[in-house]
């Protein structure tokens, strides 16, 4: 693990090529890249240049309406915000244990988010990269593309998203930015008919789901001379893992404790209290990015840093607790040969993984009767301080905060899932960089590759804008003036 | 169709004949017979106050608020005419950038008759550059919060508190632009009242102002006031 190309020497005299934005993936950012005379890469830093202030603006107000107005953050996954959020304003309200209804009408949720999303990420925004090549005509490299070519892989990818959007209208009252999640609960249970109609959908979901699992897999092992190298570093891995009393070490998306990893797969620590995240991660901040880089504090900013996610997941539960789900994880371990598997690609076969595990643990909560009633809400002794952590499609979320007498928000600190990769992107593109960049003339398909290199992350850079498609990437070569002198774009 | 059966005095509403009894404004009558106006500092329980101007109507071709101006036979009274509902929308459109309604965020959405109104009306943006006023919350009462940002002056509260409480909690205050809602404390705050969140005063807010504390997002989606049916026939419905 090392900084190398994060800052070049001599910056002043590099030619600056700059991807912005950065395309296919949920929000804005921008890869700058510094090149010598020769093409001969300087500098890689990919840039989140987006400032939201969330932290900010949400301190004095009323503490009931932070699980609804955080969830701003995101079009993409806001329910991972909402519950995040709910579950540290449980211990606000002093609900530390939620009635079955609220709690599974709250993984039902969650699961349906996570299946969405990861749909969304694979059919929508990777899939015209893995099917027809990362250098392949630009026109094409798109969902309509897909959708052209292999009609039956994209119908599936829509209708697997859509079903994860259904599951969050009706427990959330919305597809987008609901309200069902409450402190202390939730604010409706389930209805006969809606848990009906999503159970004649769910046997097709689950079969869909394995179908994906097969293509990620397929695309992985036909060319691992490529799925298992490019962009590959090594890390720590970071993740919650079910309590247990789901069985020790289970994956689990909706609650657990933290448990991270080295690079060979040694446990770093284990059953740690979220509340006491603090105590083991460190946020650093840099002057060129709006994204911190949060590392583990016993290693230091150098080792300390870490991946999260559906890689870091699966490796760091010791099973799933879903039969096709687990029997998958078995094949994944077996093919990385026993040690952890590192390559940025691999996200993407790990990532359908757990979205088949969505769609298993959605079928079974849609057989538990708990969800159709009960009691909704729970509260206890009021509390002053909360936190709530949850695996969002994307990786570990952390969301803290303090409240006064009154019942406003004086503090808040959140750590949302693409931070946590920030440090570990950065690599993935530095080493893309170096591979197919070093040297060379700078042309569309190779920039795409950096692009490749973040997808793999499926990084949502803090924004509800969703990318896709043509999008307006725009390549420029500046010299030491800062005079463009040569421009490729591909709008 | 005449909805006046005959003998009853009566003014004519967009083409209809509205029978009224004497001492009922046109709004009264108009709610009477089944027709919906649009209003926002209106409520039949209070002394109406004409500040919205959002029920202005014409009569006999001069503007006038339907909340204040008493019946009479023979009117001439145009209400859902386009001209009128453009000055209801360019009001409605005034009072969202004047104060910082965010609807997304709010809990009183769905159940906000400003945002219902806008709805009603079909305002589709606010048009107008945001005020972005930098307003506090209060706070400080053990049952009730008060955000003054998205307060539209309609003095429902005030005229609750006043006149149904017999607690004077509310007035309004300032001038102009710089009108404001305050508390009648030394304080300035809500809690040093003797305000109860059983009063009058704190049900009436047409908007997310006076909040009950600690109930936020807990009625669903699809349950809340305006989800199933529209404010012009909620209102009528209510007998708001």
């Amino acid at each position: 693990m090392s900084y190398r190309l994060e800052t070049a020497a001599h910056p002043e005299n590099l030619r600056r090529v700059a991807i912005d934005p950065v395309s296919r993936v949920e929000g804005h950012g921008k890869v700058t890249i510094l090149l010598d005379e020769q093409n001969r890469v300087q500098q890689v830093r990919l840039h989140i240049v987006e400032f939201r202030g969330f932290e900010r603006f949400i301190q004095g107000r009323p503490y009931w309406e932070v699980p609804v107005m955080v969830q701003r953050l995101c079009g993409i996954c806001p329910v991972s915000h909402h519950l995040a959020a709910s579950k540290a304003l449980d211990q606000i309200v002093g609900a530390h244990r939620l009635p079955p209804t609220a709690e599974k009408m709250r993984r039902l949720m969650h699961y349906g988010q996570i299946l969405q999303s990861h749909a969304l990420h694979f059919f929508h925004l990777c899939s015209p990269d893995l099917l027809f090549g990362f250098d392949s005509e630009v026109g094409r490299r798109n969902i309509v593309g897909v959708a052209e070519k292999y009609p039956e892989t994209a119908k599936k990818g829509v209708l697997l998203r859509k079903f994860g959007q259904e599951v969050i209208r009706v427990t959330a009252g919305k597809r987008v930015h609901g309200t069902g999640s409450i402190p202390g609960g939730v604010n409706r249970a389930l209805g006969v008919a809606e848990r009906d109609a999503l159970l004649a959908d769910i046997y097709r979901i689950v079969a869909w789901s394995r179908d994906a699992v097969h293509m990620a897999k397929e695309l992985h092992t036909s060319n691992p001379a490529l799925y298992n190298s490019f962009g590959i570093f090594r890390s720590n891995m970071l993740s919650l893992v079910g309590s247990d009393d789901k069985g020790p070490g289970a994956l689990d998306f909706y609650h657990g404790s933290l448990r991270a990893r080295d690079e060979d797969g040694g446990i770093l620590f284990d059953k740690v209290d979220c509340r006491r995240y603090d105590d083991y991660i460190e946020e650093e901040v840099k002057s060129w990015s709006y994204m911190k880089f949060p590392y583990l504090k016993a290693l230091g900013k150098e080792h300390g840093w870490y991946k999260v996610g559906p890689l870091a997941r699966v490796q760091n539960c010791e099973r799933i607790p879903s039969a096709f789900a687990e029997a998958e994880r078995r094949e994944f371990v077996d093919y990385a040969g026993g040690t952890p598997m590192h390559a940025p690609l691999a996200y993407h076969w790990t990532r359908m993984i757990e979205l088949l595990h969505a769609a298993e643990t959605i079928k079974e909560l849609l057989h538990d009767d708990d969800l159709l009633g009960g009691e909704l809400v729970a509260q206890g002794e009021r509390g002053f301080e909360g936190v709530g952590v949850i695996e969002a499609p994307r990786g570990t979320l952390f969301h803290h905060y303090r409240v006064d007498e009154d019942d406003l928000v004086t503090m808040c600190n959140l750590i949302v899932s693409t931070t946590h990769n920030n440090q570990a992107m950065n690599e993935a593109v530095r080493h893309v960089a170096r591979r197919y960049l070093h040297g060379r003339e700078i042309t569309e398909g190779l920039l795409n590759h950096i692009e490749v290199a973040i997808r793999a992350f499926d990084p949502c850079l803090s924004c509800a804008t969703h990318a896709l498609g043509k999008m307006p990437l725009a390549a420029e070569l500046v010299d030491a003036e800062g005079r463009v002198i040569h421009r490729l774009s591909s709008a | 169709m005449s909805i006046n059966p005959g003998f009853a005095p009566s003014f004519s509403l967009d083409g209809r004949q509205v029978p009224f009894t004497a001492g009922q404004t046109i709004i009264q009558a108009a709610a009477a017979a089944g027709i919906y106006i649009p209003h926002l500092c209106y409520r039949p329980e209070l002394k109406p106050h004409g500040s919205c101007k959002l029920c202005t109507v014409k009569v006999n071709g001069r503007q006038a608020s339907s909340c204040t101006l008493q019946a009479q036979a023979g009117m001439v009274v145009e209400s859902d005419t386009d001209e009128l509902n453009d000055e209801r929308r360019a009001l409605l459109q005034m009072l969202f950038v004047e104060g910082n309604h965010f609807c997304p965020s709010c809990e009183k959405s769905g159940d906000c008759k400003l945002q219902a109104t806008a709805c009603e009306l079909g305002m589709t943006s606010p048009h107008y550059d945001h005020f972005f006023p930098s307003r506090p919350v209060d706070a400080s009462h053990p049952d009730v919060l008060l955000d003054f940002n998205r307060c539209i002056l309609c003095s429902l509260c005030v005229r609750a508190s006043r006149d149904i409480d017999g607690k004077s909690v509310f007035a309004l205050s300032g001038r102009g632009i710089g009108s404001r809602l305050i508390v009648n404390a030394r304080s300035g705050r809500l809690g040093d009242t003797d305000f109860s969140a059983a009063d009058k005063a704190a049900s009436v807010c047409p908007v997310g102002v006076i909040l009950p504390k600690r109930r936020g997002f807990a009625v669903p989606i699809g349950e809340r006031t305006y989800d199933a049916a529209p404010i012009s026939v909620v209102a009528l419905r209510e007998g708001e």
